[in-house]
């Protein structure tokens, strides 16, 4: 079975949700409405071709090109799709940049709405009811959770998906960084980052 | 519908136990299940598919993963819509697929009822199908920040009641009208015209 690495002798050692998961995909195929080969290439799209590395090329170049920071905060779509970067959960984008006064953190609370161009497929956490549940109610102690603690005088704004809108968060550049370049800068910035729930820099 | 998908503001779910980086699929039918519902060729919205995923018990929605959601939704709108065989993609079409660019913008002809820095305040609605109001905002006001221009409406769109597009405003809420906090924290929602009324 190509598609399970669990299955090595007969459906005997998936779980009941990947068997289940298996029929539909099993019927769906025998039905001619799915090619199991557009599946795989969907699958490796996503694993290797659509995530947290665009939106890291997108604040790099923010921090570095103040005119291409300046469209960004006015049409963050069009900024965005100019580095290749548009589709699917990333139609209607806004940068929401993080200074010393404002911190912007982005959540979905009625399901798990992503900027999936710039960021992938979301992580666990993202999607699960702790942080869904209180990053409204409770921002400043869901930060703590990921080693954040703000100036009390730096602002929090949370920013819930309830439309087809989607967020990026331009993290602050760290300091100390003017010697390295675009590329090297891209390195420092995390996906958690462009979240809102760390800060830019190497996590380790 | 007050479903528990709705999470904004309840507690006691524990800790987020966030990963700095994890697999973007954790077992291999998450992969399978991601992949079946962006190409099975089926005609029905974005947002008849968030109803769908949301048709679960409560008390199942809050026990499974994302990806079971996931296949909840497929299969429930698998028992209404026998997709079309026609639209079967290939592994050519998955690229042009996942960066087509559309846009959830429409034109209307009736300008927008509030203006920017406006005070709103969101209707206490309480619909048994979808809405993407979320109860912790309903009755509690805020301002206008942003219009975005008018948008395809979910709570008509779910229904298969057209697309019925609605101004669409960025409203900015003080933690002290969400929660009644003493700080300068604020939280920001994307709310549609019909969810807002005048203060």
């Amino acid at each position: 079975m190509p598609h399970d690495a669990h299955d090595h002798d007969g459906h005997s050692e998936l779980s009941p949700i990947a068997l289940r998961v298996k029929a539909l995909e099993s019927l769906l195929v025998e039905k001619g409405y799915v090619d199991p080969a557009a599946l795989d290439v969907l699958i490796d799209t996503y694993e290797t071709k659509i995530g947290p590395r665009n939106g890291a090329k997108v604040v790099a170049k923010a921090w570095t090109d103040p005119a291409y920071a300046k469209w960004l905060k006015e049409d963050a779509t069009q900024a965005i799709e100019s580095l290749g970067f548009t589709g699917r959960q990333g139609e209607h984008m806004v940068a929401l940049f993080n200074t010393p006064e404002i911190h912007n953190m982005v959540v979905c609370t009625l399901c798990s709405c992503y900027p999936w161009p710039v960021l992938g497929l979301p992580p666990v956490w993202y999607k699960s009811p702790p942080y869904r549940s209180r990053a409204v109610i409770d921002p400043r102690g869901v930060l703590a959770e990921f080693g954040v603690t703000l100036p009390e005088k730096t602002k929090v704004s949370v920013w819930d998906s309830t439309a087809e809108v989607r967020y990026l968060v331009i993290p602050m550049r760290p300091a100390n960084t003017e010697n390295l370049s675009e590329e090297e800068l891209a390195g420092l910035v995390n996906r958690d980052s462009m979240i809102g729930t760390r800060l830019a820099g190497r996590v380790a | 519908m007050n479903g528990a998908h709705d999470l904004g503001g309840m507690m006691g779910f524990g800790p987020i136990a966030a990963a700095p980086s994890e697999p973007v699929f954790h077992e291999k039918w998450e992969g399978r299940m991601a992949a079946l519902v962006m190409t099975v060729p089926g005609d029905w919205s974005i947002d008849e598919d968030r109803q769908a995923c949301e048709s679960m018990h409560p008390a199942k929605y809050l026990k499974t993963s994302y990806y079971e959601h996931w296949l909840h939704g497929l299969e429930t709108l698998l028992k209404k819509y026998t997709p079309d065989s026609s639209g079967r993609m290939r592994p050519e079409d998955i690229w042009p697929a996942l960066t087509a660019y559309r846009s959830y913008a429409r034109d209307v002809p009736n300008p927008a009822a509030f203006a920017m820095g406006q005070k709103v305040r969101v209707k206490i609605m309480n619909p048994m199908t979808h809405t993407r109001s979320p109860r912790y905002v309903r009755g509690h006001v805020g301002e206008v920040v942003k219009i975005h221009g008018a948008h395809v409406f979910p709570d008509s769109n779910a229904l298969c009641r057209g697309e019925n597009p609605q101004w669409l405003y960025t409203v900015c809420f003080t933690a002290k009208e969400l929660w009644n906090r003493a700080t300068d924290d604020t939280v920001m929602l994307d709310l549609w015209e019909p969810y807002l009324e005048p203060v």
